[in-house]
């Protein structure tokens, strides 16, 4: 199953989730998020905007790779992957 | 007479109690988050803090327990097919005429939740919001779920009705600098008055737009610009365009309001239906954000003037506060307790406030002052705090 890894400012916001080690069902990031969002109610509002699509200032990464789809996260996850949740060094 | 303020600030919310020994200020909440409004709903004590979190985006925050905890909120969102024409900033090189400049749409998100707004007691329940790009939304129940008013967000004066189809008009509400914060160019409502004496009538101002009214709780909306003047337009007197600061009325006597605008200050004495300039220039009144009016007389007023428009600083180094008491005919600047040199404060729209006697107003430069005899005198509640967005009694 894929792993999920996120930045550790968020825990801040979901503090049941920090320590945790995170698995989702292999298939679309945004199916990963929607089970991310049943572990912790809300999740998705911080990584995605009013739209579903992700948030300007907020990255995702399967492994090394910048996911391409920012708008309905169709990149897909495979067993050995892991998705990475990180803000964008823009902002303050 | 209140004993709570509230402060959004730069790096969390700011809460300040006075105690037998003066106002003391509590340790910080939302520590690191920038708060841009917060105010305490006197109806049943609930305090509220609206996050301009960067990174996670716009998030109201809400304490039933006098700040001891908060639980953030993610219920404010636009509907599905929300959409505005999108804006092009203007550009100091602009050779495009907007004839040339194709019309595109953008879906629409929160960025910023500007100001928050309490219904009047017959709505116990009732909350307003204000957002960048220029939604106002509605709750009737504390909070918990939101509505976004679609007769204002399909306004003619915007394009008509967006979720629809096509623009049927011109939009006449411009981009605030403020959004740029969020790499747009939109429009965005940071003034809702709501009539304490009748919750239909409700007032909201669009920063760069102007003043709109209903008179029948949102369903219908009428700008309300007459005597507003511009002058950085080539028509000055144009129905939209106008640059509110901040707009609010008399919590006792509705009929009067009062504006600060990007072109000085404003009165009305007739409900909004007509305004008129108020400015002293020869005393700095003029250029400024806040505007605070008396609970009871509608023709008392204070702002903070400032050194407009590419400075926008204090004037010659010096922080006062005017004060009118006859309508804006003539101002008093009241400056004792205040620093008059080395002091480059600016005071934000949303951090003056007054209740009662007492004013308090914050500035981006960290100092918090006070006034507890209508701006006589004052007294300074800190001078380090992080720049200040909002200031509120509770």
């Amino acid at each position: 199953m894929p792993k999920v890894t996120m930045t550790s400012h968020l825990y801040r916001f979901f503090p049941a989730l920090e320590g945790l080690e995170i698995r989702v069902s292999a298939g679309s990031v945004a199916d990963a998020l929607a089970e991310l969002n049943q572990l912790a109610p809300n999740f998705s509002d911080y990584i995605l905007d009013d739209t579903g699509a992700l948030r300007r200032h907020v990255n995702l990464c399967i492994n090394n790779e910048l996911i391409v789809d920012r708008k309905k996260l169709s990149d897909q996850l495979g067993d050995e992957d892991t998705l990475y949740i990180f803000q964008a060094l823009t902002g303050g | 007479m209140s004993n709570l303020l509230i402060l959004g600030t730069r790096k969390g919310t700011v809460i300040i109690d006075r105690q037998a020994q003066g106002w003391v200020v509590r340790p910080i909440e939302h520590a690191g988050i920038p708060i841009c409004y917060a105010a305490r709903d006197p109806r049943d004590g609930t305090l509220w803090a609206s996050q301009d979190n960067g990174h996670w985006g716009a998030k109201l925050s809400r304490s039933k327990d006098n700040g001891a905890s908060w639980e953030d909120l993610s219920s404010l969102k636009y509907p599905e097919g929300a959409r505005h024409i999108t804006q092009r900033p203007p550009l100091p090189d602009d050779s495009e005429t907007d004839s040339q400049v194709e019309l595109a749409y953008q879906g629409a998100s929160v960025y910023k939740i500007w100001n928050i707004t309490f219904g009047t007691a017959e709505q116990p329940n009732r909350i307003y919001a204000g957002t960048i790009p220029g939604g106002l939304f509605v709750s009737d129940d504390g909070g918990d779920t939101w509505a976004l008013n679609r007769p204002l967000w399909n306004h003619e004066s915007r394009g008509g009705d967006l979720f629809a189809g096509d623009a049927t008009s011109q939009n006449h509400w411009m981009g605030t600098p403020a959004s740029m914060d969020y790499g747009i160019f939109e429009p965005g409502i940071h003034s809702i008055v709501a009539d304490p004496s009748d919750s239909a009538h409700l007032y909201v101002a669009v920063s760069t737009a102007g003043v709109l009214e209903s008179r029948d709780g949102g369903q219908t909306w009428q700008g309300r610009n007459k005597g507003m003047v511009m002058d950085y337009l080539p028509d000055g007197e144009a129905d939209w365009g106008h640059d509110p600061h901040f707009v609010t009325a008399c919590k006792g006597a509705p009929q009067y309001l009062w504006q600060q605008n990007h072109c000085g200050v404003f009165f009305s004495d007739d409900g909004a239906a007509s305004w008129r300039k108020v400015s002293d220039t020869d005393s700095g009144v003029h250029f400024g954000f806040p505007v605070a009016v008396d609970d009871t007389d509608g023709r008392t007023a204070w702002v903070v003037p400032a050194r407009a428009d590419s400075h926008r600083m204090a004037i010659d180094g010096g922080i006062y506060v005017a004060r009118t008491t006859d309508g804006g005919e003539t101002w008093q600047s009241l400056r004792t307790g205040l620093p008059q040199q080395h002091a480059h404060d600016i005071v934000l729209r949303h951090a003056l406030d007054v209740s009662g006697d007492m004013l308090c107003f914050g500035s981006t430069t960290g100092n918090v002052y006070l006034s507890e005899n209508r701006g006589d005198s004052w007294e300074c509640l800190g001078h380090n705090f992080p720049p200040v967005y909002s200031v509120r009694f509770g």
